[in-house]
């Protein structure tokens, strides 16, 4: 895309202005040059061809791009890819390692937390949030903190339980 | 759905981003939490020719209290802050009850508490609590600080009174005069949806008698109500139900509400009334089993 | 010595996901993943109006802009004949306006660029000019004698009427009329709902100017129905087209119907000769996609004191936007609206039908629905409740009364539907057990000293679940069958692929299981393939809970296929006759001799290296299953509500969900669509319509103006199971994804009427937003939700 331009050519199309970023996407210091109106949750799909974060809605009303950044939860279509300049950005690529998945995927699974799979990724990193601030929630207090991300297959029920499956796994494994 | 081109800055001072939107003479557009402008952009119901991004600036996230009680919201405070905020909890009712109910909680890791009051939406949670709170704000721009009143902040629908080379850096809310008391009720149709009514209330008591009464509206006008002067019939008395009822009549007729899809006029007039009276209610029982 | 079925993931096994593996890690393949080289975006430039006419279109600012490759109005789209096509419905319905537009979000130009960006930034550069026109909103406007024309593009309509439609026997009904001692009558709205699956629509076209070959990635349920539709608008030869489903972010019918945009894609990559990539923004898909009801319904039941129905009458009046585009068999102008009532014993019944074009979008596509089911099991509901109420009968009891019998089955519907099984008294027991019903009585007493409004609403249904029998039952003409293709490599493992399309029901875990089941080949052996038109056989896709009953009959069906031509290898490697064989799982053996066997994978071996002279090599076969008859699921849904009288806020205390699918397959998957059936229910009920102003403007345009509950708002639900297998389908499965939504509106509705009940109150249009709650609780007056939206 010419919004959005990788350290390699092509170069940008003369007369548009882009901006330098240094971004840490996962773990890995990545620097693009990209317009400033590029959104992050495009720089994450497209630019970096991470296509774990779904978009959903186009007006923040859905979660499904929910990244963290520098660990907060964000809705990534509501963030311009230059405002991570210089942050960490986590994506749900960057969850379970080749060997390991995170409680949090393994919750999803057992619960049978999901269905089409669209707002998976941005479900489980809200919840990742959740649980680096709030280790043994109630179960209101994960459907409170999971009241901005939609889904349309699974009624919530079995997410919210995979949710606290993952809080106690998680438990277990710091106890 | 994608925004239109624009220049971006991101300076790290606030005298640096004042030269810019000094330079860019209105045509360019502050950004603090950005969740309701990026929509906004993305929507191409705002192409602004620059941003001028505000969140490398050091030092504006906290809230705290001055020694007199002085509460100080800075401008990059994002209303999970105040969400748990433990300082809060205790000295400011009004404001903890409705930072939990901002828009929802990915939003409220963003957004911003001082960028919510300049968004003046009529809709706005913050800005009823400002009002009510009879908080200001503190501005900067190229001829130094002033401190504008809310009362004077919010000039209609979207439109604040900062100047187009000003930047609202803080928020302020003088000391109760008193206990703190009150309350936040919203009725929402889900979280994250536009409130249908909701309604601020900010009580100074001097024991069990009202010193002073703040309250403010959102989503029963053209722009936030300033229910004050109708809520200061509690002024120096008692909770009593038949004073709760009268306060509850008096703000429901300052509201102006207009039928929609979310209810007729009448029915938002009702919920304002009830939650008045409910948070007035709720306060009263709680002073009561405290004594 | 048989294999445990449980262990190896067969029937009944509540087997984890093996599609969730891809899914947890962020490796899904969605349409928008998918990038080709060279690819192209497209924008789409939607009408800002709901009626006018197209005075001129100015793209020439649009051209100017640096990265854009081509411009498409509907002239592009008449020159190549393809400005209409035709919908599903035998209507026309545009691909491009050309001469004027029909409704808000219609499609009117398109870019094509180097980036979504630039292609948006062009968009907005196009300069239509429109000469307005009045918009017509609703079914009632539509008759008006004033009413401006909305089809003039059809020589032959006079009118804004589609279709007058009838069934049932009309002189029996009167005479039932004639004997009631009681006539109870309803009149409601079923409004208009969006299905919004989080993942919108979209294409990527790519056409291949030296092979001739036209390959398309799409959000479509239904590939195969694609793919002819495309070869017949497109004039492209079939075995030219291949249609890619990739995995799918939900589709509840939302993604059946052919759109203008993926026509328009395909058009600008022959074009273009890059691929081009389309992908709807959410306020595109609200605006001009496949939505579900839109229905007034009017009825009237004639009871006899002793609370036996005689008979019922129905009208519809349907509002079908600007294009009569229902995805629906032929014969059925309305659906199954006929289906209403089949679980009642009920001996007369009439039904007559109107549909009207209004200045809305089109479609009435089924929306987590067997084509209108979900009206009708929702008028039955609310009509049983006001007559029981008219009766002045426990709803309970009353239902009771009236629901088919065990032993009567299979039972001739007055509509003519045969169903086929059922328990449903004892579903009903179950659930009124469940909820407390003996003690509610004095429950509600108690809250109401509390100044709460308690109430307890019953819906109680059957529904006609995977169409079809292909006598009966069609799209397009083409029959409703499905298929399956099981190939069984030489070590014993498998690939099965069918002509459904799972979009989250979770088939590559379940149809393993049914081969597990049917051949003891452990389901972790068997991979499942879907939605490549190349590659699967060909099938009517998946909606209208139709996969399990009629692919699912398919996969068990080859699956026996090939275990006959197993038992014949077994037999030559045993060196006994083929008689002399037995079956258990996963193994055949020598009558009265259990040790001596082979395993099915020591046949699919010897298929490969060993096979018995005159017989072909291999092990694998397909299978096309046409069903003798729809399969009848029941459920009984109870739901207690609690209202706030001083704002009209209302919550649910308690659900209680009895289904009664037949055998079940996965039960944790079944489960999982209940429960995500029951909270589409919940939001239909009490948050999420589409409406319109006076202007044709929609209300609902994005998600800050059409609600979605949360994992807020939501309530838990309790389930239970009945079992009744299905007597004619090879497993005794039905279908079951749809019953909570069909089912599930009517116990919250009426939940809230019980809770209403003293004020005299028959009705309030869903969604019950507080405010209609409050009103009806003030006024005592039904709440209707017809729009136009009221303003000031």
């Amino acid at each position: 895309m010419t919004s959005l331009y990788e350290e390699i050519p092509p170069a940008p199309a003369p007369g548009v202005p882009t901006t330098r970023v240094t971004i840490t996407v996962n773990g890995e210091k990545r620097t693009l040059d990209i317009e400033p109106r590029l959104l992050l949750s495009h720089l994450i799909r497209q630019g970096l061809q991470l296509t774990g974060t779904h978009m959903g809605c186009d007006t923040t009303g859905c979660g499904a791009c929910t990244v963290l950044l520098n660990g907060r939860p964000v809705k990534s279509c509501t963030v311009l890819a230059v405002q991570a300049n210089g942050r960490d950005v986590e994506t749900v690529e960057g969850l379970s390692s080749a060997q390991q998945l995170h409680p949090i995927q393994e919750g999803f699974k057992q619960e049978h937390g999901l269905q089409c799979g669209y707002c998976t990724p941005g479900m489980m990193m809200a919840a990742k949030a959740l649980l680096e601030r709030n280790p043994n929630p109630t179960e209101d207090e994960v459907r409170w903190a999971l009241s901005g991300n939609i889904c349309r297959c699974t009624g919530y029920q079995n997410i919210v339980k995979a949710v606290l499956w993952a809080a106690e796994k998680m438990r277990e494994q710091e106890g | 759905m994608y925004p239109s081109r624009f220049d971006y800055d991101a300076p790290s001072s606030i005298g640096e981003a004042v030269a810019i939107l000094d330079r860019s003479g209105g045509e360019a557009k502050v950004m603090a939490g950005g969740q309701s402008l990026i929509p906004m952009l993305k929507l191409r119901f705002a192409s602004p020719e620059r941003i001028v991004d505000i969140n490398n600036i050091p030092g504006l996230d906290y809230h705290r209290l001055d020694a007199d009680g002085t509460l100080r919201i800075g401008a990059l405070c994002r209303h999970e802050d105040l969400e748990f905020s433990e300082t809060l909890a205790e000295s400011h009712p009004t404001l903890y009850a409705a930072a939990a109910v901002v828009a929802d909680p990915i939003v409220r890791t963003r957004g911003t508490f001082v960028g919510s009051v300049c968004h003046a939406d009529p809709q706005g949670d913050w800005a009823a609590t400002m009002i009510a709170l009879d908080g200001r704000i503190v501005a900067v721009g190229p001829n130094g600080r002033r401190e504008i009143p809310m009362k004077d902040f919010v000039l209609g629908p979207f439109t604040n009174a900062l100047a187009y080379n000003e930047i609202a850096v803080e928020a302020v809310i003088p000391p109760a005069k008193g206990k703190a008391r009150g309350g936040y009720l919203k009725l929402e149709r889900r979280i994250g949806d536009f409130a249908t009514a909701s309604v601020a209330v900010a009580l100074d008591m001097d024991g069990d008698v009202v010193r002073r009464a703040g309250c403010a509206l959102a989503g029963v006008g053209g722009k936030t109500i300033d229910a004050n002067a109708a809520i200061s019939v509690l002024n120096g008395k008692p909770l009593t139900p038949d004073n709760i009822e009268a306060a509850a009549d008096a703000v429901a007729a300052a509201a102006d509400p207009r039928t929609d899809h979310r209810g007729s006029a009448a029915y938002k007039r009702q919920i304002v009334k009830t939650f008045v009276s409910r948070i007035l209610t709720s306060v009263a029982r709680t002073e009561q089993k405290a004594a | 010595m048989a294999l445990d079925e449980l262990k190896i993931g067969g029937m009944g096994a509540s087997r984890r996901r093996v599609e969730d593996n891809r899914f947890i890690r962020g490796k899904g393949r969605y349409v928008d993943d998918i990038v080709l080289p060279g690819m192209l975006h497209m924008e789409i430039l939607r009408s800002p109006v709901a009626h006018a006419r197209i005075k001129s279109i100015d793209t020439s600012a649009a051209w100017e802009v640096p990265g854009v490759r081509l411009v498409i109005t509907g002239d592009t789209m008449a020159s190549r004949n393809l400005a209409w096509m035709p919908t599903l419905s035998y209507d026309t319905q545009a691909v491009m306006a050309t001469d004027k537009v029909r409704f808000q979000g219609q499609e009117v130009a398109a870019v094509i660029a180097d980036d979504p960006y630039i292609a948006k930034d062009a968009c907005s550069k196009i300069v239509v000019e429109y000469e307005q026109l009045p918009p017509i909103v609703n079914p009632f406007q539509a008759q008006s004698p004033d009413a401006p024309l909305i089809r003039d593009d059809k020589e032959t309509q006079t009118s804004n009427k589609i279709f007058d439609w009838e069934i049932g026997d009309k002189a029996a009904t009167d005479r039932a009329f004639e004997e009631a001692d009681v006539v109870s009558k309803l009149e409601l709205h079923y409004p208009r709902s969006h299905p919004s699956p989080l993942e919108t629509c979209g294409s990527i076209a790519d056409y291949d100017r030296a092979t001739g070959k036209l390959t398309v990635y799409m959000t479509t349920q239904a590939p195969h129905i694609i793919r002819a539709a495309v070869a017949m608008v497109a004039e492209l030869p079939e075995q030219m087209i291949r249609i890619v489903s990739p995995d799918l972010g939900g589709g509840f019918g939302n993604k059946v119907p052919v759109y203008p945009g993926y026509v328009i894609s395909i058009l600008a990559s022959i074009l273009t000769e890059r691929p081009v990539k389309w992908i709807e923004d959410r306020s595109g898909n609200l605006i001009s996609t496949g939505f579900g009801r839109d229905v007034y319904l009017q009825g009237e039941m004639a009871l006899r004191k002793d609370g036996k129905i005689l008979g019922v009458r129905m009208h519809t009046i349907s509002d079908h936007g600007a294009f009569y585009a229902d995805a629906q068999p032929t014969k059925f102008k309305i659906g199954l609206m006929h289906s209403a009532f089949a679980a009642y014993d009920i001996p007369a019944a009439h039904l007559t039908s109107e549909g009207w074009y209004t200045n809305k979008a089109p479609g009435g596509v089924a929306y987590r629905c067997s084509f209108r089911v979900t009206e009708a099991m929702f008028f039955q509901e609310r009509m049983i409740h006001a007559a029981a109420n008219d009766l002045g009968m426990d709803q309970a009891e009353f239902r009771k009364v009236n629901l088919v019998k065990d032993d009567m089955f299979p039972y001739r519907t007055a509509f003519g539907f045969l169903t086929d099984s059922g328990q449903y008294g004892k579903c009903l027991d179950v659930a009124l057990e469940a909820i407390g019903y003996s003690t509610f009585k004095q429950e509600q007493e108690e809250a109401r000293k509390r100044g709460k409004l308690l109430g307890l609403g019953i819906s109680t249904m059957t529904e006609p679940l995977g169409a079809g029998n292909s006598r009966e039952y069609d799209i397009i003409g083409i029959k409703m069958f499905d298929s399956a293709e099981l190939r069984v490599h030489m070590t014993g493992k498998a690939i099965l692929r069918t002509g459904a399309k799972t979009q989250g029901q979770g088939h590559e875990t379940t149809w393993a299981q049914i081969v597990a089941h049917e051949l003891g080949i452990p389901a972790d052996d068997i991979v499942v393939e879907e939605g490549d038109t190349d590659t699967a056989p060909f099938g009517m896709g998946t909606y209208a809970s139709r996969s399990t009953p009629v692919a699912g009959a398919a996969v068990a069906m080859v699956s026996r296929k090939i275990r006959a031509k197993a038992r014949k290898i077994a037999a030559h490697l045993l060196e006994v006759s083929e008689e002399d064989i037995e079956w258990e799982l996963g193994r055949f053996y020598v009558r009265g001799n259990n040790e001596r066997g082979v395993t099915i994978q020591d046949c699919a071996l010897a298929a490969y290296s060993n096979v018995p002279d005159g017989m072909e090599p291999g092990l694998e076969n397909n299978a096309y299953y046409d069903p003798p008859n729809l399969t009848w699921p029941f459920a009984a849904y109870l739901c207690k509500v609690e209202i706030d009288p001083q704002t009209g806020v209302w919550d649910v205390l308690n659900f209680v969900a009895v289904d009664d699918c037949g055998v079940r397959i996965n039960p944790m998957i079944v489960e999982g669509q209940i429960m995500g059936g029951l909270t589409e229910a919940y939001a239909m009920a009490s948050m999420q319509y589409i409406t319109f102003d006076e202007e044709g403007n929609c209300i609902g345009s994005n998600f800050m103006d059409y609600l979605l509950p949360t994992s807020w708002e939501t309530p838990g639900f309790e389930l239970h199971e009945v079992v009744t297998p299905c007597p004619h389908h090879p497993i005794g499965a039905k279908g079951v994804g749809e019953c909570a939504t069909v089912g599930g509106p009517a116990a919250f509705v009426n939940a809230v009427m019980n809770a209403l009940e003293h004020t005299g109150v028959r009705n309030v249009d869903m969604p019950l937003m507080p405010n209609r709650v409050y009103e009806a609780l003030q006024t005592g007056q039904d709440v209707s939700g017809a729009p136009p939206v009221k303003g000031e």
